[in-house]
């Protein structure tokens, strides 16, 4: 799965209109060489009520973001067919589509249902069918989905488009305390909603692997604390209020454990919280610096920033047997880091000739494989078909959040006109 | 109190010499005599002193001042330069004539990852802190907080900003 590094960088930036929710659009700087070319034809629509989303459209920029997909543009398809009957090969032959997605909208009551055709160009022959339903109302979720199972007809992976992200954003007051947002967006940045906004620092957005809560740190209150949200309800708790550092929380892949960085015994250390009753265990404990701890998939084991070595480099601790391990030995910095599903990729923030970019460590064949070539690149954080890491940036002295994929040859790039937008957080998976 | 300053031992030590001379005379009228003389003399001793302490005080003020509340640091480490030091001794000079509580925030630049960044400013305004106890500056009177690089000073990015942005301030609490 892993082919040599040829870098592809999605896109993404904020346009942030003072009290305005920062809305991220994205934009495609490169494409990828081998992209595989794709028609997809806007959705035929019959009847009233349908929402305003071009379906066809949000499909689009999702396969074309992935760096996997070159989606052909409209105005050189030669027909619009919306079922296989009205399909002549010889008109996406001639404009080199490789492959060739219509569909059909239909609405009843408040629900959209879109049935789709999925065929083959070089062979002609139609490949698959399918559709997707639900309220009208989250038609560009509907379309998300669709798209995930476009991208894993075709690639055998997963798609992972029908996901959130979770960003903060902070817009400059000049005079006065900056305005710090805590924000959620479909994956390409559509929908966001404000959860959280404060004049004190936000940090630290994170998920729960149910994708039902999230996580965080305010100092809302004049000094760092963690919160914990339900985000159907609202419902927010604070999980703690120790003196000095709160910070790094990380939900266990079970749910049930929170681990997070904590300084009330002196300096900071790794501890573990039990969710259910809140009590607190002290796992990794040195006089340097040790935090961001992340968890291993199978919920075993930590890895986490310490510079108990003279400079930050990652660790592992080992909760079955207590034994730390030093994980990265190239570079004179590498911290933060978040793991893949599968278990064997390490993304982190890695500094080589002066520069923090986005390295990958390959836990197996211990390969560290630079994937940005920025200066300022930090808060790597993995899409769960770990097929793409978005991170945040810095472009024409903004902050940006940015994406890039191990398996393309594509960059994407947007300038940035207001606000800062930072520390992204991609979800799991979602259910329905 | 360990640390009791010069200028209240003197005023101490005039109080019980007026005090010795009010006491050592036989009669009556030049007891009296002497004891209203010497409180004068207490008197007019303890307001020279009241206005050289307020001189004194003054001074330190003003060189607590013109040190400024802001000390500064090299890159990734927390240890207190030179310069740094002798703003913090002004600073250590007037806490030890005043009983004011105050508050060290800890503050980076932008380089490296943002919790580390809050650990290392910790640590900054710990270092400050430390060397402000073992100067004889009760520890109840400090206290700290980290932002990070989350509050910077100067937005931009190259090494004149960030010089800028590593630093703890020192406030009133």
């Amino acid at each position: 799965m892993k082919r040599l590094l040829a870098v592809f960088t999605a896109l993404v930036l904020a346009a942030l209109a003072t009290g305005a929710t920062a809305q991220i659009s994205i934009v495609i700087d490169e494409g990828n060489r081998d992209a595989t070319p794709i028609a997809i034809v806007p959705f035929a629509r019959q009847g009233t009520g349908f929402p305003q989303e071009d379906l066809a459209e949000i499909v689009d920029g999702d396969l074309a973001r992935s760096g996997q997909f070159l989606p052909v543009p409209r105005t050189d398809m030669l027909s619009r067919p919306s079922t296989e009957s009205e399909v002549f090969y010889r008109d996406w032959r001639s404009i080199n589509a490789r492959y060739l997605l219509i569909g059909r909208e239909s609405m009843n009551g408040p629900q959209l249902r879109v049935d789709y055709e999925l065929f083959d160009v070089t062979s002609q022959r139609k490949v698959f069918s399918g559709y997707e339903a639900g309220p009208v109302s989250d038609a560009r979720m509907l379309a998300h989905r669709l798209a995930d199972e476009i991208y894993e007809h075709l690639t055998g992976v997963r798609g992972a488009f029908a996901t959130k992200l979770l960003y903060i954003s902070v817009s400059r007051n000049p005079g006065g305390k900056d305005y710090s947002r805590l924000t959620m967006s479909d994956s390409d940045g559509a929908r966001p909603i404000v959860l959280l906004e404060t004049q004190e620092p936000l940090l630290a957005p994170t998920w729960s692997p149910d994708g039902k809560e999230i996580a965080y740190v305010s100092f809302e209150t004049g000094r760092p604390a963690i919160y914990r949200q339900e985000l159907a309800t609202g419902r927010r708790q604070q999980l703690t209020n120790f003196k000095g550092l709160n910070g790094a929380p990380a939900w266990s892949p079970d749910g049930k454990t929170m681990a997070m960085t904590l300084s009330k015994d002196g300096n900071p250390d790794i501890y573990l919280m039990d969710l259910a009753t809140r009590q607190l265990t002290q796992v990794v404990r040195h006089y340097a610096i040790d935090t961001e701890p992340t968890w291993m998939p199978d919920g075993q084991s930590l890895l986490f920033t310490s510079d108990r070595g003279g400079k930050p480099q990652i660790y592992r601790y080992d909760l079955r047997t207590g034994k730390t391990e030093r994980v990265t030995h190239e570079g004179g910095y590498n911290a933060r880091a978040r793991v893949s599903q599968d278990g064997r990729s390490v993304v982190m923030v890695h500094q080589q000739d002066g520069r923090f970019q986005i390295a990958v460590l390959d836990l197996v064949t211990n390969r560290l494989t630079p994937l940005t070539s920025t200066e300022l690149d930090e808060s790597p954080s993995i899409a769960p078909n770990g097929s793409m890491v978005l991170y945040a940036t810095k472009y024409a002295e903004r902050g940006i959040l940015a994406a890039v994929a191990v398996d393309g040859d594509a960059k994407f790039r947007l300038p940035s006109r207001e606000g800062d937008v930072r520390e992204p957080a991609w979800s799991p998976y979602l259910s329905r | 109190m360990k640390h009791l300053s010069t200028s209240a031992r003197t005023v101490a030590l005039l109080f019980c010499a007026a005090l010795l001379v009010a006491c050592s005379g036989s009669d009556t009228t030049e007891q009296d005599e002497a004891a209203a003389a010497a409180a004068a003399a207490a008197a007019a001793a303890h307001s020279a002193q009241e206005a050289a302490s307020a001189a004194e005080m003054a001074r330190l003020e003003e060189a607590a001042a013109a040190v400024g509340n802001v000390f500064y640091f090299e890159y990734d480490s927390s240890t207190l330069t030179p310069e740094a030091l002798s703003a913090v001794n002004a600073h250590i000079a007037l806490l030890h004539r005043n009983t004011e509580s105050i508050r060290l925030e800890g503050h980076t630049d932008e380089r490296g990852t943002r919790e580390y960044n809050m650990a290392l400013g910790e640590r900054r305004a710990n270092s400050v802190r430390d060397y402000m106890v073992a100067n004889g500056i009760s520890s109840m009177r400090i206290e700290t907080i980290s932002y990070g690089e989350e509050r910077p000073v100067a937005y931009g990015t190259g090494e004149a900003n960030w010089a800028e942005n590593r630093r703890v301030e020192l406030k009133p609490q």
